[in-house]
């Protein structure tokens, strides 16, 4: 008879830049300066967009919108180390995400708009629209990265989701599927600590969310997810590994929702104004802000003018997203078959005219 | 008497069953502290503790699954699903075992649970949050289907599902969620479930609908000179055929009316009733008003969606002109 432990496992926990501003210089990825006011100058525009797409709401000029504030970092440091061509599966909070992959900023204003154009990912981008269920994306990220591996392209695929996501089945058997075929995927895990009301904890009773692949045979790793370089490193080397044959990672970043769940929600009912100002001091602007102030890439006057140029910018797409032409009746039936069926030309014509 | 809403009225009908039967219990997501995102399950958590009012994880196969599984074991779990357009995911446990598990054990076990989401149009929301997909769960055999219209009935039939001993599909308006007040009974009450409601007599034309469409039908029947004969089925699963057929005797003419998709629309399986039982009493070829066989389009489009009064009216005319 034989007892012995037959394997162990550890879960790496990666922070680079603290919240005082100060890094390890060890630890940290190979960017220059250029690229870090790159960094920087992404996560001003996603948190102008994201205020300003909260005010529109406010305002009465969009539906609904899901805000991102406070998961710059995490959505921005991800998306940064994928290439143009590689793919990206977005979930309804990857706004800041998809402007770093120079998803339209006025069609995702669009969408929350009410306007299903705003989902028409220009031809020259690799953005899938985004996923309403949550965690159905996991599952297909696999398979899109599987393809890319049949074809013999070297693009890889990238899957966002938050912590709530990963109590669903998709999460599980999507990642089953990339550890089997060893394909090229990047599981980013958002863990910003609730999924609406229920707080990560009644997600699931494992310490972290990271662990969850070392039941599928996956690397992971989990990151201060308000820790930019943290981020971009972590994802840098998956993207790297995945690249090169090297099968799939999930990435969990360490984060905070600094807003409400969605512009219907009310986050005072269920967590404390405490907690919020603890996050707050956490912050993934704020502390690259002090860690470039010290390394002389950020003043008062560079300050200034990226927050106007942004400010200009987040204005011109509002613009743009208000003046979009309204949309043909016809768009309802359009797209249902690649041919307008007969039923469907019958029945728009007793719709057309209200 | 109180008034409410149906969300309150549905939130009274669970305060009842919890305080009756300690073996009731609501389990979702959100239903403890934030009290449901709709607020359907406000209160009720504090008032009867995190053990029978349940946050669970993100997962519609797990709550469906594991209701399933409480029913089995003597449990009478109501299971909140946020909104119908998640019904897909825990579709599998629906479909493969909740509504056959009695024809499967050969009556040993049975799975007396409640699934309760909001469904419907209207609401200018984002894919998926307003599905009209009740045929889907009609045409599963084993499961009941019941679609209230107003407060009291929302309440009635909450408790009858949560009393009833098979698996009950529980859609909630929510176009009318709020948008209807009405004086309900504090204390339980039941309305029969496969019960229709005559609204209004008429001799005319029978106008047959149900859920959020209801108060557009009347709406629209108010602007008509004829006299219409208003009903509202309640439950289409059970289908109270007989309320139909009555009705269908007496005016000879029928509309029907729901936000749902045309094809495999529940409308098809009144006319095929109707036919079937009493098709020589027609005077002219039923009209059905539906939505299109699309997505349910976003805000901007949503309008086109709907059934309109105008269609509806130009249906009525339709049939009272042969
Ligand atoms: C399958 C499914 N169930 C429920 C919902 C409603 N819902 C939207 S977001 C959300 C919480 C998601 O939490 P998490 O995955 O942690 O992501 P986060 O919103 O925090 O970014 C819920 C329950 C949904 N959209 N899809």
């Amino acid at each position: 008879m034989v007892k012995k432990v037959i394997k162990n496992f550890e879960i790496e926990y990666l922070q680079v830049l603290d919240e005082s501003g100060k890094i390890d210089e060890k630890l940290m990825p190979k960017l220059t300066d250029k690229q870090i006011k790159e960094l920087y100058e992404l996560m001003i525009l996603a948190r102008t967009f994201d205020d300003k797409g909260f005010n529109l709401q406010r305002q009465g000029r969009m539906g609904s919108f899901l805000q991102f504030k406070g998961q710059e970092a995490s959505q921005v440091g991800t998306a940064y180390a994928l290439e143009d061509k590689d793919w990206m599966f977005p979930m309804y909070r990857s706004g800041a995400a998809l402007i770093a992959r120079k998803y339209p900023i006025h069609m995702i204003y669009l969408y929350y708009g009410g306007d299903e154009r705003g989902l028409k990912c220009p031809n020259d981008q690799n953005n899938f629209p985004i996923s309403i269920p949550v965690g159905t994306q996991i599952s297909h990220a696999p398979g899109c990265a599987w393809a890319s591996k049949l074809k013999k392209e070297k693009d890889v695929t990238m899957v966002y989701f938050g912590d709530g996501a990963s109590s669903k089945a998709d999460f599980h058997e999507g990642m089953n599927f990339a550890g089997v075929f060893q394909l090229p995927c990047i599981f980013v895990c958002e863990n910003n600590q609730y999924a609406i009301s229920v707080p990560r904890k009644k997600q699931t009773h494992a310490e972290t969310i990271a662990q969850k692949a070392i039941a599928y045979g996956i690397r992971s790793i989990q990151v201060d997810g308000n820790d930019v370089f943290a981020v971009y490193k972590a994802t840098k080397e998956a993207v790297d590994n995945a690249r090169a044959g090297k099968g799939p990672t999930l990435i969990e970043t360490f984060t905070y929702r600094q807003a409400d769940h969605s512009t219907s929600d009310d986050a005072k009912r269920y967590r404390t104004d405490k907690e919020m100002q603890e996050w707050l001091k956490k912050d993934p602007i704020l502390r690259l802000e002090k860690y470039m102030k010290a390394k002389k890439l950020l003043d008062d006057k560079y300050k200034k003018e990226v927050a106007n140029k942004t400010k200009e910018q987040v204005e011109k797409e509002v613009e743009k997203y208000e003046n979009f032409p309204a949309p043909s009746p016809e768009d309802i039936v359009k797209y249902t078959f690649a041919e307008m069926n007969q039923d469907l030309k019958e029945q728009f014509e007793e719709i057309k005219n209200g | 008497m109180a008034k409410m809403t149906i969300v309150q009225a549905v939130t009274s009908a669970m305060r009842n069953e919890l305080q009756r039967d300690k073996s009731v219990m609501v389990l979702g997501e959100d239903v403890g502290i934030n009290g449901g995102v709709f607020r359907a399950t406000e209160g009720l958590q504090k008032e009867f503790g995190a053990d029978r009012v349940v946050d669970t994880p993100l997962s519609e196969l797990g709550i469906v699954g594991s209701a399933f599984g409480l029913a089995v074991n003597g449990m009478k779990p109501i299971a909140e699903i946020q909104f119908s357009g998640f019904m897909y995911g825990p579709f599998d446990q629906l479909y493969s075992h909740i509504a056959r598990i009695r024809t499967r054990s050969r009556g040993r076990f049975s799975a007396p649970l409640v699934v309760r989401t909001p469904f419907g149009t209207g609401i200018r929301a984002l894919d998926l949050h307003c599905e009209s997909n009740e045929s889907i769960f009609a045409h599963t055999t084993g499961l009941k289907m019941i679609i209230p219209s107003n407060p009291y009935d929302a309440k009635g039939l909450l408790i009858s599902a949560i009393r009833d001993p098979d698996p009950v599909i529980f859609y909630e308006p929510m176009r009318v969620y709020r948008a209807i007040k009405e004086e309900v009974p504090e204390k339980e009450y039941t309305v029969p479930i496969g019960k229709a409601e005559i609204k209004q007599e008429g001799s005319d034309l029978t106008v047959i609908s149900y859920g959020a469409m209801m108060k557009d039908v009347k709406a629209a029947l108010e602007k008509s000179d004829y006299s219409a004969e208003i009903i509202d089925l309640r439950s289409i699963v059970p289908l109270d055929t007989e309320t139909i057929i009555n009705s269908i005797k007496k005016t000879g003419r029928c509309i029907i009316v729901h936000e749902a998709p045309k094809t495999c629309g529940f409308a098809a399986e009144i006319i095929a009733r109707i036919n079937e039982k009493c098709f020589f009493n027609l005077e002219a070829p039923i009209e059905r008003v539906t939505g299109p066989d699309t997505m349910i389009p976003f805000a901007k489009l949503e309008n086109y969606y709907l059934p309109s009064e105008k269609r509806i009216l130009k249906a009525v005319d339709k049939v009272m002109s042969q």
